[in-house]
């Protein structure tokens, strides 16, 4: 089990209660299940990796419990409650140094745990219907959270009482009437302060919490769907959409224009990720595939049949293609398997290796056809 | 000018005559002239045809045993990507997702199917009558008339009333086209395109009227994932069990993502010969899109959705690959 997690370069979350891990450099699929009997309660909602090593996988559920799964064993090693099932579902995970964890449900409570109490060390409420918690990579203790008329609330942990920023709603249309809010995904933006959020209403805005104005510095519109995932690229200027029909392109944050679109998904965006080192993203939803599209010429790499729809997606930073070959023994076992496979294609040149005396007069035999055959 | 046209004509003459390597038919500004060269062309072309065919099988019956294997045709059905969404029925994860999904209540014997059928707003004669037929062969259907109310606060009051299934039959241009099938507690709602209705008197040697005995439901070539939703949609319409005395079965054919809805009555001759009498309404239905949840084509998250495309190759294409997505 633990040689299977190991090799797993992307990890998934799916409705049934399964957290598949893909290897896409031996192109197969695995699932790891807690319990022998799956049941629907046990849906992965939210996916967050434990250490920054990656060692350790957080997978919260829809019943409250947060388990934590190690690639190294390939198993689940143990459970946490964190919340009731009646406050919703887990809309995010993180983790803040020290082995506390941060969560944050749709009823709006965010929550930090350490790990020897059952209670909470820290509560606030983030507001109703609370669609999305992101944890800042600069700062760990900044997390920012969004909802259904629930604006971008950016929050310190060390001082919960008010958030440090929170953003206004856009101005009121040209019939002055209210503009309806629905914040689905953020991010921050890596370098900066900035956060971008995309919007149910086909909307994506970047706030500046360092500028005095607490409105959206840009906004950008795309299609005619609600916008379910966001992510940015390595190089943050370029941000990667979904909506709920499958359509998932490319911003410019720059200017604020599309660059291109990503084909293939047909069902609903449920999560999406771009590699932290490559320039490649991965997408997944509720046509129970997963795709892995080069950001560069907007090309499918890879595409994998997951049996359930799936919830959430999480890279490790590992490079995509490498087979995990890891240890001194399992190294030496590949380079012998090598080796037979080139002794027995059909060799031009003088063999470096020695070899018994049968192999000879094959390939002798094999040169001898070639000759005839030119 | 007279010296010019004689030049003009001495000179298609001798194009015509000559036959230049850079002739083509539509060269030709007569229509009459145009017209007979293409025939003789395309005579020709025939005649070399057949005569490549002849000599084909001389050589194929002079080789006798040698000659090489008779080359398949290439069709859109040969040409299929085998779909790697294919349900295995051993699957275990697939097995659970179906069972523990919106229709397992059904299956499980748990609920009875109640089906609410209505049109769109002032719906034309053929229309109502379409769904008055729907509504005999659906056992446990209720059709009311859609007082132009929207279809989101139709549904909290079904489901208030414990119905089933909210369907919707749309109409354009006196002629119903279209059908939203919404599950209700919080089911799927699939919309379909329909076409080619025949209402029950123009079909041509029918039975008697259908009579209230339960049909069976025969689904066929439902072998995707994404077909098996569908399947398991249309079989959640009817009760799980079929009266057998009724001889009444409705199908749903699937073929190349069209849907075929018959209803039949049968009777056994003898153990081997079967007799149908087609009665009911028959139609046939597209898949238009799959969505999540009750009906909300605004907000609501789709499973999936057909990609019309403009050109016609990339339709050919597609429906090689992805298009051909229920079979």
């Amino acid at each position: 089990m633990g040689d299977t997690s190991r090799l797993c370069s992307v990890w998934l979350g799916s409705e049934t209660g399964i957290l598949k891990g893909v290897s896409l450099s031996r192109k197969q699929a695995f699932n790891f299940c807690n319990t022998s009997h799956l049941s629907r309660d046990q849906e992965v909602r939210a996916l967050c990796w434990g250490d920054p090593a990656e060692s350790e996988l957080l997978v919260g559920s829809v019943d409250g419990t947060v388990k934590t799964f190690s690639t190294e064993k390939g198993s689940f090693t143990e459970t946490r409650r964190c919340g009731d099932p009646a406050d919703g579902c887990f809309t995010g995970l993180a983790v803040l140094r020290g082995s506390a964890l941060v969560s944050c449900v749709e009823c709006g409570t965010l929550r930090v745990w350490k790990e020897d109490s059952s209670e909470p060390v820290t509560e606030l409420s983030a507001g109703k219907n609370v669609c999305r918690m992101r944890q800042s990579p600069v700062h760990p203790h900044k997390v920012a959270t969004g909802g259904k008329e629930n604006g971008l609330k950016i929050w310190d942990l060390e001082s919960p009482e008010k958030p440090v920023f929170t953003a206004k709603n856009l101005r009121d249309d040209w019939l002055d009437l209210r503009r309806p809010h629905w914040v689905r995904d953020m991010a921050f933006i890596p370098g900066t302060d900035k956060v971008v959020t995309c919007t149910g209403y086909h909307q994506v805005h970047v706030f500046d919490p360092s500028s005095p104005q607490r409105r959206p510095v840009l906004e950008v519109e795309y299609g005619e769907y609600p916008l379910t995932a966001l992510s940015l690229t390595a190089s943050g200027d370029t941000v990667v959409v979904g909506n709920t029909h499958g359509q998932i392109a490319l911003l410019d944050l720059r200017k604020g224009l599309v660059r291109g679109c990503l084909k293939g998904l047909v069902g609903g965006v449920r999560g999406l990720q771009c590699h932290p080192s490559q320039p490649v993203v991965a997408s997944c939803g509720l046509d129970r595939f997963l795709r892995i599209h080069s950001l560069e010429d907007r090309k499918l790499q890879h595409k994998v049949y997951l049996k359930s729809r799936l919830n959430c997606l999480l890279f490790s930073s590992r490079d995509l293609e490498e087979p995990a070959g890891e240890g001194g023994a399992q190294e030496v076992k590949e380079e012998e398997e090598g080796d037979e496979v080139w002794d027995s294609m059909e060799r031009v040149e003088e063999k470096p290796k020695r070899k018994t005396t049968e192999e000879e007069e094959e390939l002798q035999k094999k040169k001898s056809k070639k000759k005839k055959k030119n | 000018s007279s010296e010019e046209q004689e030049e003009k004509m001495e000179k298609s003459e001798q194009a015509a005559a000559a036959f230049p390597p850079s002739f083509s038919v539509s060269e030709i500004k007569n229509k009459q002239r145009r017209h007979l060269m293409f025939m003789k062309f395309k005579q020709e072309k025939r005649k070399q045809k057949l005569q490549l065919k002849k000599k084909k099988k001389k050589e194929r019956e002079a080789l006798g045993d040698k000659a090489p294997p008779k080359e398949v045709p290439k069709t859109i059905e040969n040409q299929r990507v085998y779909d790697e969404t294919t349900v295995n029925p051993e699957d275990e994860e697939v097995a659970f997702d179906e069972g523990t999904d919106e229709f397992c209540s059904y299956f499980n014997g748990l609920t009875n199917p109640k089906v609410l059928i209505t049109t769109s707003d002032r719906p034309r004669g053929r229309t109502v009558r379409f769904c008055e037929q729907l509504a005999t062969v659906i056992p446990n259907a209720y059709v009311y008339y859609r007082r132009g109310l929207a279809l989101k606060r139709v549904v909290p009051q079904c489901i208030a009333r414990n119905f089933t299934y909210v369907m919707v039959v749309n109409e354009d241009r006196k002629v119903p086209n279209g059908l939203v099938l919404c599950h209700l507690p919080d089911g799927p709602t699939a919309h379909f395109k329909v076409s080619s209705v025949r209402l029950r008197k123009e079909m041509k040697r029918r039975g008697k009227e259908p009579t209230e005995h339960s049909p069976e439901v025969i689904l066929n070539n439902f072998s995707t994932r994404l077909g098996h939703s569908i399947g398991r949609l249309f079989a959640a319409l009817f009760p799980q069990d079929p009266q057998f005395v009724g001889r009444q079965v409705a199908t749903f054919h699937n073929q190349r993502d069209f849907i075929f809805f018959r209803f039949h009555r049968y009777i056994f001759k003898n153990e081997k010969k079967v007799g149908i009498q087609e009665l009911g309404p028959r139609f046939t239905l597209k898949l238009r899109s799959l969505q999540k949840g009750t009906f909300d084509s605004k907000f609501g998250e789709y499973e999936w959705v057909l990609k019309v495309s403009l050109s016609a190759v990339t339709v050919f294409f597609k429906m090689q690959e992805e298009l051909c997505c229920l079979i």
